[in-house]
Order: C-alpha cells, then sequence, then structure tokens
C-alpha cells in the first residue's frame, strides 16, 4: 500500500514529528511503500541541519535524513512555509540572497502540489501535528 | 511499465477536505491551510472545506486586525469562488455553542448539522486536518 | 467506507475526543495516541466518554505512548485495544481513510 506522511509541528516542542518518524518507520518495516513525507507550518523545522540537541536527546532531522539515504524516502518542505521560518537550501538562499542555507541531507524544498499530489497518488495520508 | 498515476489515467479526481478547527490570529493553522487550498484547487480535485469547533471563527465578519499587526486573511475566503472552491460546509452546533449564526458570516457558505457533516467526512477520499 | 479517527490530545485539555466522538460515525475506529491515550484510562472524570463510544466503536490506544507516561495496560478502559506503531499501520491499512483530529 502506498502511504504519504503530513508533519504540521517542529520537532522537540510536539511530539507530532516523533510519532510521524515512528509511523513512518513501522510503514517501511512492514513492507508498504512511503511516497512523500511533506512538512508543513513549523514542521519545516525538522529539516535543518544546524539544531544541535544534548548529546543523549534523539537528533529528529538526522533520523529523517538517514531514513532518505537508506530507502530513498521523498522528504518534502513547503517552500511557502520555510521562507516564513528561515529554512533555505542552497538555490533559494542565492535567489534570495541570504547568506546561508541550512536544509539537512535528503530534504528537498518545493511546493504545497507535493502534498495535494501525495494525495492523489497515495492510498493512505496520515497526518501528524497539535 | 507504466506508473500507478498513469494507470488510474490523468482524470482521477479525489474527494479531499480541509477540516479547519481553529480559530485564527492565535496561531498560524487557519492562514497556512487557507494557501494550501488555494493551491490545490489547481489540481482540479473535488475539494471542500469545512468549518467546525473554533474553526467557525475564521469566517466571523468585521475581522480588523490593526491592532495586532497581522495581515487581515479573511477576504481571501470570499476570493475561493473564484478559485472553483464553492463548497465550505459550516457545523450549526458550533456556530450555535458559540453565539454564532449564519449572519455573522462574511462568506456564503452551507450550513449543516453535525450529524450530516458526519456522513460528509465519510465521503471523502482524502481529509487533511490542520 | 470506515474510518479511522486518530485523537492526540488529553481530554482534560481540550475538546479533541469529545469532538471526534461526535462525528465519528458507528463502524469506524478511534485511535488514541500522544496526549491523546489519557482519554483511555479507567477510573478518571472523562472514562465514561469513552466507555459510551465502545458500543458502536472499536477503539485503540498507542501503547508505547501508554506506557511512556507512566500508564499500563491494565489501567485503561476494558474493551480498548493496546496496539503498537506497526499496530497503528495495519489499522491505517484496514480503514480506508483517517482523519487527524488535531
Amino acid at each position: 500500500m502506498k502511504y504519504g506522511i503530513l508533519v504540521n509541528e517542529g520537532p522537540y516542542q510536539h511530539q507530532a514529528s516523533d510519532t510521524a518518524y515512528q509511523f513512518a518507520k513501522a510503514v517501511l518495516d512492514k513492507g508498504h511503500e512511503l511516497y512523500r513525507v511533506f512538512f508543513y507550518h513549523d514542521g519545516v523545522n525538522n529539516g535543518t541541519r544546524f539544531a544541535v540537541p544534548p548529546q543523549d536527546d534523539r537528533k529528529i532531522a538526522e533520523l529523517w535524513s538517514q531514513m532518505a539515504e537508506a530507502h530513498g524516502t521523498d522528504l518534502v518542505i513547503c517552500i511557502a512555509a520555510a521562507q516564513r521560518r528561515g529554512l533555505l537550501d542552497e538555490g533559494e538562499a542565492k535567489r534570495q540572497g541570504k547568506d546561508g542555507n541550512n536544509i539537512a541531507p535528503g530534504f528537498r524544498i518545493s511546493g504545497l502540489g507535493q502534498l495535494i499530489e501525495a494525495g492523489i497518488q497515495c492510498d493512505r495520508l496520515v497526518v501528524f501535528g497539535d | 511499465m507504466s506508473e500507478p498515476w498513469e494507470e488510474e489515467g490523468p482524470g482521477t479526481i479525489k474527494k479531499f477536505m480541509y477540516v479547519n478547527r481553529k480559530a485564527p490570529y492565535g496561531t498560524i493553522y487557519a492562514l497556512e491551510s487557507l494557501e494550501v487550498v488555494l493551491i490545490a484547487a489547481a489540481f482540479e480535485q473535488d475539494v471542500s472545506m469545512a468549518f467546525l469547533d473554533d474553526g467557525v471563527y475564521q469566517l466571523k465578519k468585521g475581522q480588523d486586525t490593526k491592532g495586532i499587526g497581522q495581515k487581515n486573511f479573511s477576504p481571501t475566503y470570499r476570493a475561493l469562488e473564484g478559485y472553483d472552491v464553492e463548497k465550505l460546509y459550516v457545523e450549526a452546533e458550533s456556530l450555535a455553542d458559540r453565539g454564532l449564526s449564519e449572519d455573522d458570516l462574511l462568506v456564503p457558505v452551507e450550513v449543516m448539522s453535525r450529524e450530516a457533516l458526519a456522513e460528509l467526512m465519510n465521503e471523502q477520499d482524502v481529509i487533511l486536518s490542520f | 467506507m470506515s474510518m479511522l479517527h486518530t485523537v492526540n490530545k488529553s481530554p482534560f485539555e481540550r475538546n479533541t475526543l469529545v469532538s471526534c466522538l461526535g462525528h465519528a460515525t458507528a463502524g469506524s475506529a478511534i485511535l488514541l495516541i500522544e496526549d491523546g491515550v489519557y482519554g483511555a484510562l479507567e477510573g478518571t472524570a472523562h472514562s465514561d466518554l469513552l466507555r459510551g463510544a465502545l458500543a458502536d466503536h472499536s477503539v485503540y490506544v498507542l501503547g508505547p505512548d501508554l506506557n511512556a507516561r507512566g500508564m499500563t495496560d491494565d489501567q485503561i478502559i476494558e474493551g480498548v485495544s493496546v496496539v503498537d506503531y506497526g499496530g497503528f499501520v495495519d489499522l491505517t491499512e484496514k480503514h480506508e481513510k483517517v482523519q487527524a483530529w488535531l
């Protein structure tokens, strides 16, 4: 079965992205296809590589990045929500005249259409938020 | 081998419902949910918006945000018709609980009972809650 | 066409569970996750809410969330089933759609 996941909250502040990650892992473990994880609202903050959580805490952005590397999971950060919150990839940084970029490996920035498309393509779209 | 969406054909239309249960301005959910709906309109799916619980406050007439330094995005609900988003459902019980009536709303809507709205939710293919 | 509803708020803080139950038609399933698991506990001021729902809904609670909060399976309302994340996925497979009550 083909799954899409929408993550509406940032890491650490709310459990939503932890739950989404555990759910995503279980989807893959069961042999389903994880078509896309879309990050919206403060959920875009899951995709920064500049977070430095305490050593004994889980590293949420890294966990997502590892999932993308191991399974080719498509991790998409909404561009409009990302621009509001200071999440930039190299191209966006250049376009907006910013002096750096902070997107974590395996994530990509794209439009809200990617969410709608996931809704159209997937058998299930599961939302995690606050 | 053809891709699954080719098998389904370009004409695949799913029923998308955007469920709004949160008041505007206190959090960004209402505004960013509206942004999703505007994008979704371009995908020619069967789009509807449901307003229940505090979500009915999003449609309250007379919003004046000058004093809080945020943009008043309520006129956008009136623009939805231009995007062919015409199905705005408001739950009667949620209005009544809040001492509101249809006359308090800034855009024409279909007011329906909780029971009818629940049935309508059942008919959807994708439910996005923010 | 049956639906799986997820609830992630404590019934002591928000009306999310009440609202979900008000819209969950007979035959749909309800899964309590995150702070929503407090709604599954026996002997609280809100226990009757969920007990009433058991008549025409299957109700589940996410075990890892329950345990994280110091609760065990024997503290939940009789008739509520405990699932893990794999069970969560199975529920989404079994029901054609999922509605998150946030």
